[in-house]
């Protein structure tokens, strides 16, 4: 089957062709969504950072706004900033640049405020519209995919089909080349001694290690007991008594192939070795698919047991449910149903073919649920508090 | 469909396929076991004698320690299943 979509000038592949509405910093927010709304097609990120950060805190806000646009799904950006703020709209437009695609800055002070600004944006972001209306598909390879892995809303169903599946598919696009990312260090507690042992080097296995350690010393320097908040209340409604049992069911999305290193939050994966990866990211979905995204991830597969509406602004992601009453009740957002492998015996690898088929008919453009229905979730995990 | 399953042969908890009555006996892996309360769809079941602060497994792995004497039947959640990570609750200040 061809793969078809927009060859970028930095080699990379996108799957769709994006006009981002950037805002530098969570006072530039309100006004990128005025200036996203009068283009049809514009999209803008509801970022609610980027000011008084210090350090690695700012860096990895900057790193994700970088990643997302330079994701290859994004055909051009629109950065936008206050003017006075922690990110400085012309700087992070230099950060972008070297991709190739169109680039502009602005800052809503240098336009004399907000309605002088929405109408500047919009006039470069139309110019941008009609640039990319020209912009045609040309063939790629599934080594031009980076597949992005999450589940949210868990049962035990997930751990069983559904997340199983998810790792048949990762496996075989892994091995014809392409990029995979597995996320959720919370959701590892339990299981890392496992997956440690498919690292390639001592050296990747002990900063993956070092990751799960760090995500637990968190919750035990707050004094607290990690299961007042992971697993969630929904997640124990559905069966999953601790964080142990949630995260040995998390762990078969990552398949059986070996994993080729670990990423900072939003690091981006390299172009040249790509593979398996684990990334560093919260249990919490929203800013784990965002930390994806930012890494170059153009495609996502998101397994849910009770069922959750997740999309992100840049990238298809396909829904798919172990539970088969879930994928009933929650018809509107889920695209897959895994369930049946429970109900009827279906195999891992039937269901995994139709999720590997599935990945290459969004690729192409088929819409996922959460695509029709318009849901664009974006939440950056920050390091520390902001001053 | 089976009533509930091992996924390994090392587990001490089965994983019920759907609900469970009180009082209803099911099979797992040829050895029956009888409910002693009501266990919703996909909640686990005790398949051995487990004392209290020993370790349950499911997956063929530790899911966490008994909070009190657990017996085969019995519904094992969080009431009597505590997490054995991310205990900060345990730490001394």
């Amino acid at each position: 089957m061809k793969l078809m979509g927009y060859r970028r000038e930095n080699g990379t592949f996108g799957l769709r062709n994006y006009l981002l509405i950037l805002p530098t910093s969570v006072c530039a927010t309100n006004t990128a969504e005025k200036i996203a709304a009068q283009i049809p097609g514009a999209v803008s990120i509801p970022n609610q950072h980027g000011c008084c950060q210090i350090g690695s805190d700012l860096e990895q806000v900057e790193r994700t706004l970088e990643g997302f646009g330079k994701n290859a799904n994004v055909g051009a950006v629109l950065v936008i900033g206050l003017g006075c703020d922690g990110i400085q709209a012309n700087e992070l437009a230099d950060r972008l640049r070297p991709t190739g695609k169109p680039v502009e800055d602005m800052t809503i002070q240098a336009c004399g405020g907000t309605l002088k600004a929405i109408a500047k944006g919009a006039e470069i972001a139309a110019k941008m519209a009609a640039h990319l209306s020209d912009e045609v598909k040309s063939e790629g390879q599934l080594s031009d995919l980076i597949l992005g892995m999450e589940c949210g809303g868990s049962d035990p169903t997930s751990g069983l089909a559904a997340n199983p599946v998810i790792g048949y598919a990762s496996d075989k696009l892994v091995a014809a080349g392409a990029g995979s990312i597995i996320s959720e260090t919370t959701e590892v507690i339990g299981a890392e001694k496992i997956l440690a042992k498919r690292f390639k080097t001592d050296a990747q296995r002990d900063k993956f290690l070092g990751m799960v350690k760090h995500c637990e010393d968190r919750a035990i320097q707050m004094g607290e007991d990690l299961r007042t908040g992971q697993p969630t209340p929904g997640n124990k409604a559905g069966g999953l008594s601790t964080i142990e049992e949630k995260s040995l069911g998390c762990m078969y999305k990552a398949g059986t192939a070996e994993f080729s290193g670990s990423l900072d939050y939003a690091e981006p994966m390299p172009q040249d070795n790509k593979g398996l990866y684990f990334m560093d990211t919260p249990g919490q979905d929203i800013e784990s698919i965002t930390g994806m995204a930012a890494a170059g991830a153009n495609i996502m597969i998101f397994s849910t047991g009770r069922g959750t509406p997740t999309g992100s602004p840049i990238a298809p992601v396909i829904k798919i449910t172990g539970n088969a009453e879930t994928f009933v009740n929650m018809h509107d957002n889920i695209d897959l149903n895994a369930g049946t492998i429970i109900t009827k015996g279906d195999k891992i690898a039937d269901i995994g073919e139709k999720a590997y088929q599935m990945i290459l008919d969004v690729a192409n453009g088929q819409k996922t649920k959460a695509e029709i229905v318009g849901h664009r979730d974006f939440g950056i995990y920050k390091i520390t508090g902001t001053f | 469909m089976n009533a509930a399953i091992h996924i390994d042969p090392k587990d001490n908890l089965a994983t019920c396929l759907r609900a469970i009555k009180k009082g209803e006996t099911i099979e797992i892996d040829g050895k029956s076991f009888t409910a002693t309360s009501d266990i919703p769809e996909f909640h686990k079941m005790a398949t051995a004698n487990i004392k209290k602060g020993e370790y349950c497994y499911k997956y063929g792995q530790v899911v966490g320690e008994a909070l009190e004497d657990l017996h085969p039947g019995d519904y094992v959640h969080t009431h009597n299943l505590a997490s054995t990570r991310g205990r900060g609750d345990k730490v001394q200040a």
